[in-house]
């Protein structure tokens, strides 16, 4: 007991001293340090806010801007009354939705699989995934031409008549740079092979061991590979728009060009917010996470 | 009861499994130990169903689960790593092996608070894997592995992520909670004293196979092989001669050959003594000089250089060895027989 007693005083004592003596030139030398580059740092941060901030403004009130030359929200008014456009964004978020689940479905078991069964064939799935991004679009769209116009009668029915089901296998192809990645950073992060090997020996099965262990601990990574694909199906104009479909950006690009400018601008703004708001929930899911566990520590 | 039966596994070239034999009776804490690489944790996962063999067949009891995958094999394991569920709070990961069997909530949570319990986790119910230490989450996978009532009990080196003193404790800890459930247990590990104490048949293996398999005592006192006389605790090689009467005289000592098949009479051999069979007596006109000393608490390690340039590891008790380095002494062995080896003079002393 008294050995501990000892120990404990002789570390206060040098917790002591330290508050004394130790903390205040090194803060005087770190606050002179830092003085320079902090300038720097709000002038960077602020031009750069400047750059991202001032189009997105700019936009903002060209789209309050109505054609009486007043401001008001006509032009937002004008997306809910505007039928065309209510059905392209139906069209639209019905792809997204689709195709983040088809992601993740495909794209976890897949990414397991290989880390566990076949390290091997890693760099091959990296160039894999690649591939989306270094075929350019145009060209993956010019090949479904050709696809559609041999096409039997059967597949031009059942794929090719309606965007959902022509677009949604090509945007989950599109999305594999992204989903992949953040899947296998998730994966990476947790140790894969003792969780499953402990689920396995509990008694789960493959499909239980996927659901109640490994979705869940890579929640967040899964998380932001669906909301890539989101972003990224809300947003491509080129297959769509050569294929003939009408979806949200097509229906944008397509008012802009009937000289509804400042609704396609506001139609931006809200596809914009949208965004923002899938990456705030993002963040803050991933931050709930954290939070909720040091929480209950307490 | 379960049986190993002429089980092979090879890594592309690496043998890790070359026909392994062995059968651990129910109720049961056999430990396998040896260096990595020996195959001791391949025959685990094989137990476990985490692994198939290339050749051979696991039984338990009569029921060959060779080709059985891990989850339907009714066994809890206990890893190496920390292998909580970080999703979910101590007392759904007890229950996890439960709700799996698709037992109602109510059930799995009681047996899961019973679970607890043994391990005394009681308080730590709801909080989650990483609020807790090492030693806490290493409970917590024993009372998880518990909890589905296996018929064998698999622990992959539990222990070595924790400090030695958790450690220590909750080696003592598992042996008394295996005995009193009388849990079928196989134990994997490369810590000697880990396997010696907790275990009541030891496996040594080395490069797939098993060396030997006996009590602690024996495997300490009467190693089979001279791999495992020199794997497990410390050993001096001192050089001797096969005498007439198949005795090994050492150090002027007529000794009891343990393995006397292979050696002729008058063949010069290494004999394999425990630093602690050793007596030290200081002698100014004895044959050796103490070179070095560590005090080790409760004994005394002596390096001892016999005239002839050879060095003796010596382990004597610390109340008894007013000995300093540079004194003269005479060494005795209490020991009357000997394990012997062939000789290989460049190995001296291996510790």
């Amino acid at each position: 007991m008294s050995f501990t007693g000892m120990g404990g005083f002789r570390a206060e004592e040098l917790v002591g001293q330290e508050l004394a003596g130790g903390p205040l030139p090194t803060a005087g030398v770190r606050a002179r340090r830092r003085g320079r580059p902090r300038v720097w740092r709000v002038t960077i941060f602020v031009l750069a806010a400047i750059f991202f901030v001032g189009p997105l403004l700019a936009a903002f009130k060209f789209s309050l801007l109505q054609d009486n030359g007043h401001y008001g929200f006509a032009n937002y008014g004008q997306i809910l009354s505007n039928s065309a456009v209510r059905s392209s964004l139906t069209t639209s978020l019905e792809i997204a939705v689709i195709t983040a689940a088809i992601v993740v479905i495909l794209m976890l078991p897949t990414i397991v699989w290989v880390r566990l069964r076949q390290p091997k064939l890693t760099p091959v799935m990296e160039l894999v995934t690649l591939l989306p991004i270094v075929i350019p679009p145009v060209v993956m769209a010019a090949g479904l031409e050709v696809l559609q116009e041999d096409a039997p009668q059967w597949m031009i029915k059942l794929v090719f008549n309606h965007p959902l089901t022509a677009l949604t296998p090509f945007y989950a192809v599109l999305a594999m740079p992204f989903s992949y990645r953040a899947i296998d950073t998730g994966i990476r992060a947790i140790d894969l092979r003792t969780l499953v090997d402990a689920s396995r020996n509990l008694g789960a099965s493959w499909s239980s061991t996927l659901l109640r262990v490994i979705l869940p601990n890579v929640q967040t990574a899964v998380l932001g590979a669906m909301f890539l694909t989101v972003a990224l199906c809300l947003g491509e104009v080129v297959i769509a728009s050569l294929l003939l479909y009408n979806t949200f950006p097509v229906e944008m690009v397509a008012l802009r060009l009937q000289s509804h400018v400042g609704v396609s601008v506001a139609l931006s703004m809200i596809t914009l917010l949208f965004t923002f708001l899938l990456l705030f929930l993002l963040s803050f899911l991933a931050q709930r996470r954290h939070g909720a566990a040091s929480v209950r520590v307490l | 009861m379960i049986r190993f039966q002429g089980v092979e596994r090879r890594f592309g070239e690496v043998t890790a499994l070359a026909g392994l034999d062995l059968e651990i009776d129910t109720g049961e804490l056999i430990a396998l130990l040896g260096p990595s690489g020996c195959g001791k944790t391949t025959a685990l996962r094989i137990l476990g169903g985490f692994d198939r063999p290339d050749a051979g067949r696991v039984l338990v009891g009569d029921k060959d689960v060779t080709n059985m995958p891990p989850n339907k094999r009714d066994m809890g394991m206990v890893f190496q790593a920390y292998s909580l569920f970080p999703n979910m709070d101590v007392r759904s990961n007890v229950a996890f092996g439960l709700r799996m069997r698709r037992q109602d909530k109510e059930k799995r949570l009681k047996r899961a608070d019973e679970l607890l319990e043994l391990v005394g986790l009681t308080q730590t119910a709801d909080r989650y894997p990483h609020q807790l230490s090492g030693g806490q989450q290493q409970r917590v996978a024993i009372a998880r592995a518990l909890a589905i009532e296996p018929t064998v009990l698999l622990l992959d080196e539990p222990l070595s992520a924790l400090d030695a003193r958790v450690r220590t404790q909750l080696r003592a800890e598992i042996r008394h909670l295996q005995q009193r459930l009388g849990i079928t247990t196989l134990f994997v590990t490369h810590d000697q004293s880990e396997a010696l104490s907790i275990a009541d048949r030891v496996g040594v293996m080395q490069s797939g196979r098993l060396e030997q398999l006996d009590t602690p005592e024996n495997v300490y006192r009467r190693p089979a092989t001279q791999f495992v006389a020199e794997f497990v605790g410390a050993m001096n090689r001192l050089p001797g001669r096969i005498g007439d009467n198949g005795q090994v005289q050492v150090l002027g000592q007529r000794l009891s050959v343990l393995n006397p098949d292979g050696y002729t009479s008058g063949a010069a051999v290494h004999a394999l003594l425990r630093p602690e069979v050793f007596a030290v007596v200081p002698d100014s006109a004895g044959p050796g000089e103490v070179t070095d000393r560590s005090f080790l608490g409760s004994t005394v390690r002596l390096e001892v250089t016999l005239d002839g340039g050879q060095k003796v590891l010596v382990e004597s008790p610390s109340h008894d060895a007013g000995i300093a380095p540079g004194d003269r002494i005479a060494l005795r062995i209490l020991a009357d027989s000997v394990i012997v080896a062939e000789s290989h003079p460049e190995v001296a002393v291996r510790a």
